[in-house]
C-alpha cells in the first residue's frame, strides 16, 4: 500500500486537533487536543521515515513523545495550580487582563 | 489487497471518528477515553509501518502513563465541570472550523504534489539489524546529544512540576483542635456536634448514594456526600421516605 494514506490521516488528525483547542474551553481537554496534534505529527515522521528508507524519523518521532510527555507533566501541574486558586479548569475564566 | 490496506480502511476511519468524537462530546472523561483509543490505532498503525519499537513505545508511554497522568488530573480537578457550548468570542467556531479545514486542504494537495509518481523505499535495508538496533545507533550515534538533551529536559520537567503542584500551608491556616470543637458547639446547630450521620444506614439499601432515614421516616440529605449531589449521581431521597410507619408498641395509646 502506499504510505501516502497515512500521511493523509495524519494531516487530517492534525487539523481536528487544531479544531479542538480553539473551540474547547475546558483546559485538560484544550490539552488532550494538543496531545492529537502531536501525536498527527509522530504518524508524519513515521510515515516519512518508511518512505525514505531510513531511521531517522522514527527518531525525530521517538523525540517527540519525550517532548510530549514532558510537556503533559509541566501543563498538568500549571492546570492544578491554577484550579487550586480560581477553582475553574476552564480557559476562559482566566480573564484577567482583559478588563 | 493486503492485509495492510484491509487494517488501514478499517481503522483509519474510526480513528477520524473518534478524533471528531473527542471535540462533540461534553464530558472530558469521554474525551480522554476517545483519545486513548486515537492513540492505542496509531501504535497500531506504526506497528504496520516496520516501527515496532515506536508501536511499543507509543502503547507504554501515551495509553499507559500519559492518559493515566490526564485520568488523574481529571478526577482531581474536573469531575463536575461540565463544559460549557456557549461561544464568548462571537464567531469564533465558525471561524477556527473554516480556518482548519482550509489548513486540511493546503496540507493534502501539498503531500499530493510532493508524493506523486515518487516509490516509497521501505525500510526493509534500514530495519536489516532489526529496528531497535538500528534506532539504538542512531541514538546513541549520531543524535547522542540531542539524547542527552532531552534527559536534562525530563529532569527539569519533573522539577517543574514538583515545584508547580507543591502547597506550603501557612501555621496560622492550620486550626488547633481546641478551636474546631468549640465552633462544632457553639455552631449553627447543636444537632451535628456528634458527627454528620451516616449514609443508606438506616435506609432500605446500605449504598453511598442511598441518603439515610431518620427514625420519623424522612431520608436525611445530610448524610450524602456533597460532592456526589454535585455530580448528580444521588439516588432520589423521596423515594425512600417511609409514609406509614409501623406503629410502635403503646404509640397509639398516647
Amino acid at each position: 500500500m502506499n504510505p501516502t494514506n497515512y500521511l493523509y490521516l495524519s494531516a487530517l488528525l492534525f487539523s481536528i486537533g487544531a479544531v479542538g483547542v480553539i473551540v474547547r474551553r475546558n483546559a485538560i481537554v484544550v490539552f488532550m487536543c494538543i496531545e492529537l496534534m502531536l501525536n498527527a505529527a509522530n504518524l508524519a515522521f513515521v510515515t516519512f521515515a518508511r518512505m525514505n528508507g531510513n531511521l531517522e524519523g522514527q527518531v525525530i518521532a521517538f523525540f517527540t513523545m519525550v517532548v510530549a510527555a514532558c510537556e503533559v507533566v509541566v501543563g498538568l501541574a500549571i492546570i492544578v495550580s491554577i484550579y487550586r486558586s480560581r477553582r475553574s479548569a476552564s480557559v476562559d475564566d482566566a480573564s484577567l487582563l482583559s478588563r | 489487497m493486503t492485509g495492510e490496506v484491509i487494517l488501514f480502511w478499517a481503522l483509519a476511519p474510526l480513528t477520524v471518528l473518534a478524533a471528531l468524537g473527542m471535540l462533540l462530546v461534553k464530558k472530558a472523561v469521554h474525551s480522554a477515553i476517545l483519545l486513548a483509543f486515537v492513540m492505542i490505532a496509531l501504535a497500531v498503525f506504526y506497528l504496520v509501518q516496520d516501527a515496532p519499537f515506536l508501536g511499543v513505545v507509543q502503547i507504554v508511554v501515551y495509553t499507559g502513563a500519559v492518559m493515566m497522568l490526564f485520568l488523574f488530573i481529571l478526577m482531581l480537578v474536573g469531575v463536575d465541570s461540565s463544559d460549557s457550548l456557549v461561544e464568548n468570542i462571537k464567531g469564533l467556531r465558525g471561524v477556527a472550523i473554516f480556518t482548519s479545514l482550509a489548513f486540511a486542504a493546503t496540507l493534502t494537495s501539498l503531500i499530493a504534489r510532493a508524493t506523486t509518481g515518487r516509490d516509497p523505499v521501505g525500510l526493509e535495508l534500514a530495519n536489516g539489524e532489526g529496528n531497535v538496533q538500528g534506532l539504538a545507533g542512531l541514538i546513541f550515534g549520531e543524535y547522542v546529544w540531542a539524547f542527552e538533551i532531552i534527559s536534562a529536559l525530563l529532569i527539569t520537567a519533573a522539577l517543574g512540576a514538583m515545584v508547580l503542584a507543591h502547597t506550603q500551608k501557612s501555621p496560622e491556616a492550620r486550626l488547633s483542635q481546641r478551636v474546631r470543637s468549640t465552633a462544632r458547639f457553639r455552631g449553627e446547630s447543636i444537632g451535628t456536634a456528634a458527627g454528620l450521620p451516616g449514609s443508606g444506614v438506616f435506609a432500605r439499601h446500605n449504598a453511598v448514594d442511598v441518603p439515610a432515614l431518620l427514625p420519623d421516616g424522612t431520608p436525611s440529605d445530610l448524610s450524602i456526600s456533597n460532592l456526589l449531589a454535585q455530580r448528580g449521581d444521588v439516588q432520589e431521597t423521596k423515594r425512600y421516605s417511609l409514609e406509614g410507619l409501623p406503629k410502635l408498641d403503646g404509640e397509639d395509646k398516647k
